[in-house]
């Protein structure tokens, strides 16, 4: 039970990551974007690329992922969301235009790094075991990391200058606007936040998991599955909904073994009871 | 334009499709075109489903759920029970229109980005169950499913036996493009009825239209369930043509994909869908040619349509309409 719990924390640690950027995203722009998946996995390929392929140190791969999807991040909301989310009549407009930025991030990654599963080597070498739980120190070590950029992020939104100003507008675009805010400029530094901690963790991971082109799409539902646990864009729940989402998956993996492989139908099943019994998650605001 | 110009205008289609079309492609020998054109009818008829939920105001990601339900319970019909394949078609809507009033009794509740998160997990429910349920078969699917028998009706066989049609892939053309016509002149009776300017308001203000004295509730779960019929039926006829049916013959692509061709058709209009449809399933055919470069051509075409036109392209007439009048 011991190593249940410790790997659904270290799935937890990671996946309230990957949750964490989506839900900024939301925040902001109230923008559901489908492509984070698909940046978590270019974020993987970078790492790849910079680690695995030119043997550079990993930090440098994780800050090459990190710079590389802030940019393009920052790019897509300057040029794609911000115009279309001002000449278009319905606001759902902005998730056709996520999905197909999906698809092309999809065709970008296909074209320029191939179909095949891609890996890098061990990070750190070894195995922590303590007689109850094993686990690799390369495990350790990502979800230790995990929790230090969570925590950097938390900050960084409560106390940094561009934090408050990202805060406030989620609060309430118009009446940041009035304060002074600079609300274009934070919707691109959100949006390129939100895109680096895709890109931070899909380099994070690449290092214990690997990375292939395909799996863009079903990390996205993983993560919208988060958002919603906890409720769209608040911090907090992101959070809570990642951890939830581990740890649900680790026991499912280990209760519902006997019967087949029926974890994600049940976890699915009972997000779906769980939301119609409370529509805003466990800490959202209604109707986001 | 006028109701005797839009009435001619609706037959010209009608008589093109049916018999302007196959006439073409006798001439051209291109008979693989009849599939493509199959399958676009089909696909046009579950966005038309999607389309309804969006009049609404609800995104709905969820459509290809429907669709493998209708798929699945008319293969399972057929097969095990040696039902008609004709009486499947609307059981198959029936039971995905009783199965969405069940799940969209909660989760209408939801709003925005929640309920389409929530119906984009229930295409995965869907899935899954078709995985793990005994009945469906699971990952091996459902394969040789039988052709579908004639259809009489009072002694009078309405629909010959389609395992001894001449042309088969004519046969199952007139059938989709039969059941699209049908589909889309009912969408449009809807929409310009009572019910479709209730629906309007839903669309624009639900606790307006509440205090008003509108069933907000009840009008809801009636959008739902005509949208999952269309779904069911969809499903239902694409078993019969591929003659199978898999837990991954409809994914959250497709129900993305019945999203998409609403958004890129336009929401606001009742031919959106049907443009959507068309057009994004022959620009993707089309691009096949672009080998490896297939879907970033496609993806950038279609932000590149999303930046100029991001009500649809049926909103281009509109905007000719109106530079006309002024």
């Amino acid at each position: 039970m011991e190593q249940v719990i410790v790997n659904g924390l270290y799935l937890g640690a990671q996946y309230a990551l990957i949750a964490l950027g989506l839900t900024l995203i939301f925040a902001l722009m109230n923008v559901l974007n489908f492509a984070h998946g698909q940046m978590y996995v270019l974020g993987g390929f970078v790492t790849y690329t910079v680690y695995g392929r030119w043997h550079l140190p990993f930090v440098v791969a994780l800050i090459a992922s990190s710079v590389t999807l802030a940019v393009l991040g920052a790019l897509i909301e300057k040029f794609l969301f911000r115009t279309v989310i001002r000449r278009s009549a319905r606001e759902e407009s902005t998730m056709l235009l996520a999905a197909a930025i999906a698809f092309l991030f999809d065709a970008v990654i296909l074209l320029v790094f191939g179909e095949k599963q891609r890996g890098v080597p061990k990070i750190v070498d070894g195995v922590l075991n303590t007689g109850a739980i094993i686990i690799p120190y390369d495990r350790v070590l990502v979800a230790g990391l995990a929790i230090v950029f969570i925590v950097a992020f938390m900050l960084f939104m409560q106390f940094s200058r561009p934090g408050r100003a990202m805060r406030a507008l989620a609060q309430d675009r118009v009446a940041a606007q009035l304060m002074g805010v600079n609300v274009d400029r934070y919707s691109m530094v959100g949006f390129a936040t939100g895109a680096l901690l895709a890109g931070l963790v899909g380099g994070l991971l690449v290092a214990i998991t690997g990375v292939n082109s395909g799996i863009g799409g079903p990390i996205s539902i993983k993560a919208f599955m988060m958002v919603m646990i906890g409720g769209a864009g608040v911090v907090g729940g992101a959070i809570a909904g990642g951890f939830i989402l581990g740890m649900l998956e680790a026991v499912g993996l280990s209760v519902l073994h006997a019967y087949g492989d029926i974890t994600y139908l049940v976890i699915f099943a009972s997000l779906m009871v769980f939301l119609s019994i409370r529509p805003n998650g466990l800490m959202g605001k209604p109707w986001g | 334009m006028s109701v005797v110009a839009r009435l001619a205008a609706f037959l010209a289609l009608v008589v093109a499709l049916l018999v302007g079309v196959p006439k073409a492609i006798a001439l051209t020998g291109r008979v693989d075109l009849y599939y493509t054109l199959t399958l676009t009818s089909l696909l046009s008829i579950a966005s038309a489903g999607v389309w309804i939920t969006f009049y609404i105001g609800r995104i709905n990601i969820g459509q290809a759920a429907y669709a493998l339900t209708g798929a699945y319970v008319s293969a399972i019909l057929v097969s095990a029970y040696g039902v008609s394949f004709w009486l499947t078609v609307p059981i198959a809507g029936l039971v995905c229109a009783a199965a969405s009033v069940l799940i969209g009794l909660p989760i209408l509740r939801l709003r925005g980005v929640y309920f389409a998160m929530v119906t984009l997990v229930s295409t995965e429910v869907a899935r899954l169950l078709a995985l793990a349920l005994p009945i469906t078969e699971g990952a091996k699917g459902m394969v040789n499913l039988p052709l579908p028998g004639p259809l009489d009706i009072a002694g009078v066989t309405v629909i010959p036996d389609f395992a001894h049609l001449a042309n088969l892939r004519l046969g199952f053309y007139l059938l989709s493009v039969v059941l699209m016509l049908v589909t889309f002149t009912i969408l449009y009776r809807l929409v310009h009825s009572r019910v479709g300017s209730l629906f309007l308001s839903l669309q624009q203000n639900e606790e307006l239209a509440s205090s008003v004295g509108i069933n907000i509730a009840y009008l809801r779960i009636i959008a739902y369930a005509v949208s999952s019929f269309f779904g069911g039926i969809s499903g239902a006829i694409f078993a019969a043509i591929s003659q199978s049916v898999y837990p991954s013959s409809f994914t959250v692509a497709d129900s993305v994909n019945f999203m998409l061709n609403c958004f890129l058709g336009g929401l606001g209009y009742v031919v959106g869908p049907l443009v959507g449809t068309f057009v994004l399933r022959f620009g993707w055919d089309l691009l096949f040619q672009a080998e490896q470069y297939q879907l970033l051509i496609y993806s950038i075409v279609l932000i590149g349509l999303m930046l100029v036109l991001p009500n649809g392209l049926v909103s281009l007439v509109g905007i000719r309409r109106r530079k006309a009048a002024r």
